[in-house]
C-alpha cells in the first residue's frame, strides 16, 4: 500500500500544484516541495525494513486487465528503495534549482516534475511488465513538456529528439514484452506480464536473442550507451536546470535499473552471448565520449557527453554480471546521480548568471565568484574519480568485477578514468582559472552562490562523501536484491566471461 | 419473412433513427426552426443509442435475408448512434451563422447514420450497398453544405464532387465484384468462397472479385494506394462533415470488410493475403510520411487516418493467422479508440471554428494551451492518443494491435507499424508544440460562431472515456470480447 501511496502523493502533488497557480504564481514551487518532501519521508519507512522472502520489502498485487493476465503489481527491494531515494532526493534538488529560474506558468511546470518523478517511482517498482511499459511511457511525456516549453534556444528540436528516439525504442520493448508474454501463453495457457510468470517462460535460444535485444536497445538509449546516445547532448543542453537534473540524475538510471531487473535475468543465456558486445559497447561509450567532450565548447554539452561515459561503466559492470561488478555499477548509478546533477545545476547556474554556455566566452570566475567555482571544482574531482568520494568507490568495483569478465575491456575502460582527469581539470581551468574575462557577456548578475543553493550542494557533498568514506551502508541495501539475481541466473555470465 | 412486429423489434434502433429523419423533415415543412430541428435529431439519435444498448446483451438474430442483429452490429450501431449524436451537437454552433438554410444539415446527418446503421447490420451485399449508398449520398450533401453560403470557409463544392466521382467509381469496383462473386457462389449473402463446387468460374475469377470488392472497400477507407482524394476531401469539408466522414464512415465500412472477410475466408488465398499486405504496408508509411509535410490540420489527421487504417488492416491479416478472437478484438477496440480520439481532435477544431471562420492552419493553435488551457488539454489528449501514448485508449488499441501482430508473427508488418508510429510522433508533437508556443496576440482565436456550453460537455465526455479506457480498459475489453466472438 506505501508504494501507491508513494506513487498518489506525486501524482495529486502535480495536479495541486497546477490548481494553486490560480491562487498565487508562488504557490507551485511550495506545494511542490512539500509533496517531494513527504514522499522522502514516507521513503524512509522502507529503509532497513524487514523483508519477506526472496528480498521483497513491500508487494501489492491487484487485479488490473484480467483479460490479459495484467495486474496492478508493484513491489519494492532494496534496489528499488535505493533507487527510489535517489530519485526523491533529486526530485527535491530539482524543485530547488527551479525554485528562481522558472518564472513563467510555474504551475504546469511543477505538474510536469511531480508527474515525471511519480512515473520514475512507478518504473523503480513496477513488476508486471505492461504496468513497467505504463509508467516507462509516463514518465516521458512530462519530461518532453519540460523541455519543449521552458527549454532554450532549439527546444523543438531537442524535445522532439528525445521524445522519437525513446518513444521508438520504447515500442520495441513493447513488441518484445508481448512476444515474451505470448510464450507465456503458448506454455501455459494463459497470458501473463508477471515479472515472475514470465521468468519462468523457456523461450528457443533464437528468437530469445531477439527479444532480449528489444528490451537492450530500449534500455541502452535511455541509459544512454553508444550508439543510441546523441539525443542526451542536445536533450541536455536545451533543458531547463531542473530538466537536466532529472534527466542526468534519475531518468538515466531507470535504463541501467532495466538492464538488472529485466533484461538481464528475464534472458540469461542470450544476455551471456550478448554480454561480451555489450560490453565492447559500454568501453566504447567510456572511451569514445569522453574523447566528445574533450571536444565541446558548451558546457552543457560537455557534462552531457561526460554522463554518456560514465553511464558506460554503469553497463559495463551489469554485463560483467558477478557481484562486485554489479554492486560497482548501482553505486555508480547512485554517486553519478549526484555528481551529474550538481554539475548540471552549476552549468545552468552559470548560465543563469551569464546568459551564455559558451566556454569559450569564460575564463578566470574563481576570483569572481569563489564559491561556486569551489563547488564546481569539488564536483568535477568526484565526477573524474577522486578516492574518498562515491564515484570512485563504484567504478572501482565496476572493474575489479569486469576483470574477472575481460582483462582487455576493462584495461580498455581504466583509460576513461584518465580521461576523465583531463576532461575535468580542463574546464575548470578553462573556465575558473586564468586571466578573468568578460568582453563576451554582460556580468552584471554575476553573482556567487546564495545560501540556499549552498544548502542544495552541501546536502550533495556530503552525499558523495558518505558514499565515498562508508559505502557499505548502501552496499549492503542492494545486496540481498543482486546476490538473488546473481543466483537465479546460475551466475551464467560470469562462467561466459572468463573464457574471453 | 416478416409475419409480426416482434420480428422487427430487433431493429428498433435503426427504426427509431429513420423516425427521427422524418419527423424531423416534417418538422422544416412546418415551421423552420434550427433549434428545434437540432433538437429533435439529438434527442433522436440518443434514444437509439440507448435503446441499443439495452438490447445488446438479449439481442441475436437476422432479420430479414438483409441484416443481422447481433452483438457486434449493436455495439457498433451503439457507437455510430453515439458518434452521430456528438457530431449534431458540435455541428449546432458551427452551422449557427451560416447565411443559407440551415435546417437540412442535420436531415443529411440522420440518413447518413441510417445508412452507417444498416451497413453494420449487414452480412448480405444488397444491404452492404444500400447502406453504404445512404452514406455516401447523404455525405455528399453534408460535405458540400455550405455551398450558397456566401462567406463559406472552404471549398465544399470541390471536395463534394471529388468525392462523388471517385467514390462513384469505387462502388462501381465493388458492385462489380460482387457480381462475379454471385457468379461463382450463386448467392448475395456473404458466404465461403472456398471450396466451391467445380461449376464456377474458377479461383482466379473468385480472386479478381475479391480484389474488386477489397480494392472499393479500400478506397472508402483512404487506405493507400487509394487515398489521393482524402486529404482534399477532408480539408474542403465543413468541419463537422469531416469528422462523420473521418469517424462513422470509416468504422461503418471496416465493420463490412470485416465480416466480409471473416465470413468469406476471403484470406486463404495468398495473393490477397500478399495485396492486403502491401496495402497495409503503403498505407501505413504512406500516412505518415506525408503528414509531416503538412501545415494544415484536416490534412494531417486525413493523412494519419490513412495511417490508422494501415494499422487495423495489420490486424485484420493477422486474423487468419491467430486462434481464437483475439484479431476481432483488437480491430474492434482499435475502431471505437479511433472513433473516440478523432472525434475528439475533429471537435476541438470546430468548437474553435465556424461556417465562415475555419481554424485549420496549425499556425493558429500557437498558444491555444494558454488562453484556453482545457480545450487545448483536450486536444493534446486526442493527438497523444492518436500517437498510441498510454494513459489513453489510442495505447490500448496500438496495445492489441501489436499483440495481434506477435501471434501472428508477422514480423514485417510489425516492424513498418513501429517505423510509422515512430514517425506519426513528429507530426503529433508538431501540433502540440504549436500549442504550448507563448502566444501572439494579434491571432483571434474565434471570428464567427457561438461558445456552447455543450460543445464542451461532449468533448469533456469524449476525453472521460479517451483516459478511462485508457487506465481502466477491463470493462470495455470484455464487452469487445464478448461481441466479437460472434463474428
Amino acid at each position: 500500500m506505501i508504494l501507491v501511496v508513494l506513487i498518489s502523493i506525486l501524482f495529486l502533488g502535480g495536479v495541486l500544484a497546477w490548481l494553486s497557480e490560480g491562487l498565487d504564481s508562488r504557490f507551485p514551487r511550495v506545494v511542490a516541495l512539500a509533496a517531494v518532501v513527504i514522499d522522502l519521508l514516507v521513503m524512509m519507512a522502507l529503509v532497513g525494513a524487514d523483508t519477506e522472502g526472496a528480498g521483497w520489502i513491500v508487494q501489492l498485487n491487484a487485479q488490473w486487465i484480467p483479460r490479459f493476465g495484467i495486474s496492478f503489481h508493484l513491489a519494492a527491494d532494496g534496489l528499488s528503495v535505493l533507487m527510489m531515494l535517489l530519485t526523491a532526493f533529486l526530485g527535491i534538488i530539482a524543485v530547488g534549482s527551479a525554485w528562481d529560474e522558472i518564472t513563467e506558468r510555474t504551475g504546469f511546470f511543477y505538474f510536469n516534475l511531480l508527474w515525471t518523478l511519480a512515473g520514475v517511482i512507478g518504473v523503480f517498482t513496477a513488476l508486471d511488465l505492461f504496468l513497467f511499459f505504463f509508467f516507462w511511457e509516463v514518465m516521458l511525456i512530462p519530461m518532453y513538456f519540460i523541455i519543449a516549453i521552458w527549454g532554450h534556444e532549439n527546444k523543438n528540436y531537442a524535445a522532439m529528439k528525445f521524445f522519437i528516439f525513446t518513444q521508438v525504442t520504447g515500442m520495441l520493448m513493447l513488441i518484445s514484452i508481448l512476444v515474451l508474454a505470448y510464450f507465456h501463453y503458448a506454455q501455459f495457457g494463459l497470458f501473463s506480464f508477471d515479472y515472475f510468470d514470465l521468468l519462468k517462460v523457456n523461450t528457443s535460444s533464437a528468437i530469445e536473442m531477439w527479444i532480449m535485444l528489444g528490451f537492450f536497445v530500449s534500455f541502452s538509449t535511455k541509459l544512454p550507451s553508444f550508439p543510441f546516445h546523441s539525443w542526451l547532448p542536445d536533450a541536455h543542453s536545451q533543458a531547463p536546470t531542473a530538466g537536466s537534473v532529472l534527466l542526468a540524475g534519475v531518468l538515466l538510471k531507470t535504463g541501467a535499473y532495466g538492464l538488472i531487473r529485466f533484461a538481464v535475468p528475464l534472458f540469461p543465456e542470450a544476455s551471456m552471448q550478448f554480454a561480451p558486445i555489450a560490453m565492447t559497447l559500454a568501453v566504447i561509450s567510456i572511451l569514445y565520449c569522453a574523447k566528445v567532450a574533450f571536444a565541446q565548447t558548451d558546457i552543457k554539452r560537455l557534462i552531457a557527453y561526460t554522463s554518456v561515459s560514465h553511464m558506460g561503466f554503469v553497463m559495463l559492470g551489469i554485463y560483467a554480471w558477478n557481484e562486485q561488478a554489479l554492486q560497482g555499477a548501482v553505486m555508480t548509478m547512485l554517486a553519478h546521480g549526484l555528481s551529474a546533477a550538481a554539475l548540471f545545476m552549476l552549468a545552468g547556474g552559470l548560465q543563469h548568471r551569464v546568459h551564455t554556455r559558451d566556454m569559450d566566452h569564460m575564463g578566470g570566475f574563481w576570483a569572481k565568484v569563489p564559491r561556486l567555482s569551489f563547488v564546481a571544482l569539488f564536483f568535477s574531482i568526484a565526477a573524474l574519480g577522486m578516492p574518498g568520494l562515491g564515484n570512485f568507490v563504484g567504478e572501482f568495483l565496476v572493474l575489479l568485477g569486469a576483470f574477472k569478465a575481460s582483462i582487455g575491456l576493462t584495461v580498455a575502460a581504466a583509460f576513461g578514468l584518465i580521461f576523465a582527469s583531463v576532461y575535468s581539470l580542463w574546464v575548470i581551468q578553462k573556465v575558473f582559472h586564468g586571466a578573468y574575462r568578460n568582453s563576451d557577456f554582460d556580468d552584471t548578475h554575476l553573482y556567487d552562490l546564495s545560501r540556499r543553493e549552498m544548502f542544495y550542494f552541501s546536502t550533495m557533498m556530503i552525499g558523495l562523501i558518505w558514499m565515498g568514506m562508508y559505502p557499505q551502508s548502501f552496499l549492503d541495501m542492494s545486496a540481498a536484491t543482486l546476490t538473488n539475481l546473481l543466483n537465479e541466473t546460475g551466475q551464467l555470465l560470469f562462467a561466459q566471461g572468463s573464457e574471453l | 419473412m416478416i409475419t409480426s412486429f416482434n420480428d422487427l423489434l430487433p431493429m428498433l434502433p435503426l427504426l427509431i433513427v429513420t423516425a427521427t429523419s422524418v419527423i424531423a423533415m416534417m418538422m422544416i415543412g412546418i415551421r423552420r426552426s434550427y433549434i428545434a430541428t437540432g433538437s429533435i435529431t439529438i434527442t433522436g439519435l440518443l434514444v437509439a443509442t440507448l435503446v441499443a444498448v439495452s438490447m445488446m446483451d438479449l439481442t441475436n438474430q437476422q432479420v430479414t435475408p438483409l441484416l443481422i442483429i447481433d452483438q457486434y452490429s449493436l455495439l457498433f450501431t451503439v457507437v455510430v448512434c453515439a458518434s452521430a449524436m456528438i457530431l449534431a451537437v458540435l455541428s449546432f454552433p458551427y452551422f449557427l451563422e451560416l447565411d443559407d438554410q440551415r435546417e437540412e444539415y442535420f436531415l443529411l446527418l440522420t440518413v447518413a447514420t441510417i445508412g452507417a446503421i444498416v451497413m453494420v447490420s449487414s452480412n448480405h451485399f444488397v444491404s452492404t450497398v444500400l447502406g453504404l449508398e445512404t452514406l455516401s449520398m447523404s455525405l455528399y450533401g453534408m460535405i458540400a453544405y455550405p455551398l450558397h453560403s456566401a462567406k463559406s470557409a472552404k471549398f465544399p463544392l470541390e471536395a463534394s464532387v471529388k468525392y462523388l466521382v471517385l467514390s462513384a467509381a469505387a462502388s462501381g469496383f465493388i458492385l462489380f465484384g460482387m457480381a462475379l462473386i454471385y457468379a461463382q457462389t450463386g448467392t448475395l449473402s456473404f458466404s465461403s468462397v472456398t471450396n466451391l463446387p467445380a461449376a464456377g468460374l474458377g479461383d482466379g475469377y473468385t480472386i479478381v472479385a475479391l480484389l474488386m470488392v477489397v480494392s472499393g472497400m479500400a478506397f472508402k477507407l483512404s487506405l493507400a494506394p487509394f487515398h489521393m482524394w482524402t486529404p482534399d476531401v477532408y480539408e474542403g469539408a465543413p468541419l463537422p462533415a469531416t469528422a462523420y466522414l473521418a469517424t462513422i464512415g470509416k468504422a461503418a465500412m471496416f465493420v463490412v470488410l470485416l465480416r466480409f472477410i471473416q465470413i468469406s475466408d476471403a484470406l486463404s488465398f495468398d495473393s490477397i493475403v500478399i495485396v492486403l499486405a502491401l496495402i497495409a504496408v503503403a498505407s501505413m508509411l504512406a500516412g505518415n510520411l506525408l503528414a509531416l509535410l503538412q501545415d494544415n490540420l484536416k490534412r494531417i489527421l486525413a493523412y494519419s487516418s490513412i495511417a490508422h487504417m494501415g494499422y487495423l488492416l495489420l490486424a485484420l491479416i493477422a486474423g487468419h493467422y491467430v486462434t481464437g478472437t483475439i484479431a476481432v478484438e483488437a480491430i474492434t477496440f482499435y475502431l471505437i479508440a479511433y472513433v473516440i480520439m478523432s472525434l475528439g481532435a475533429f471537435g476541438v477544431a470546430s468548437v474553435i471554428s465556424s461556417s465562415e471562420k475555419e481554424f485549420d492552419s496549425i499556425k493558429e493553435y500557437r498558444g491555444l494551451f494558454w488562453r484556453k488551457p482545457v480545450l487545448a488539454a483536450t486536444f493534446i489528449a486526442m493527438l497523444l492518443s492518436l500517437a498510441g501514448i498510454p494513459l489513453t485508449v489510442g495505447f490500448i488499441g496500438k496495445f492489441y494491435i501489436f499483440l495481434t501482430g506477435v501471434e501472428s508473427e508477422l514480423w514485417m508488418l510489425l516492424g513498418v507499424l513501429v517505423l510509422g508510429s515512430g514517425i506519426g510522433l513528429y507530426y503529433y508533437l508538431r501540433i502540440i508544440y504549436r500549442m504550448f508556443m507563448p502566444e501572439k496576440h494579434s491571432l483571434p482565436y474565434r471570428v464567427g460562431g457561438v461558445e456552447s456550453a455543450s460543445s464542451y460537455a461532449v468533448l469533456a465526455i469524449l476525453l472521460f472515456l479517451l483516459l478511462l479506457f485508457g487506465v481502466y480498459p477491463a470493462p470495455i475489453m470484455s464487452i469487445v470480447a464478448t461481441a466479437s466472438a460472434i463474428i
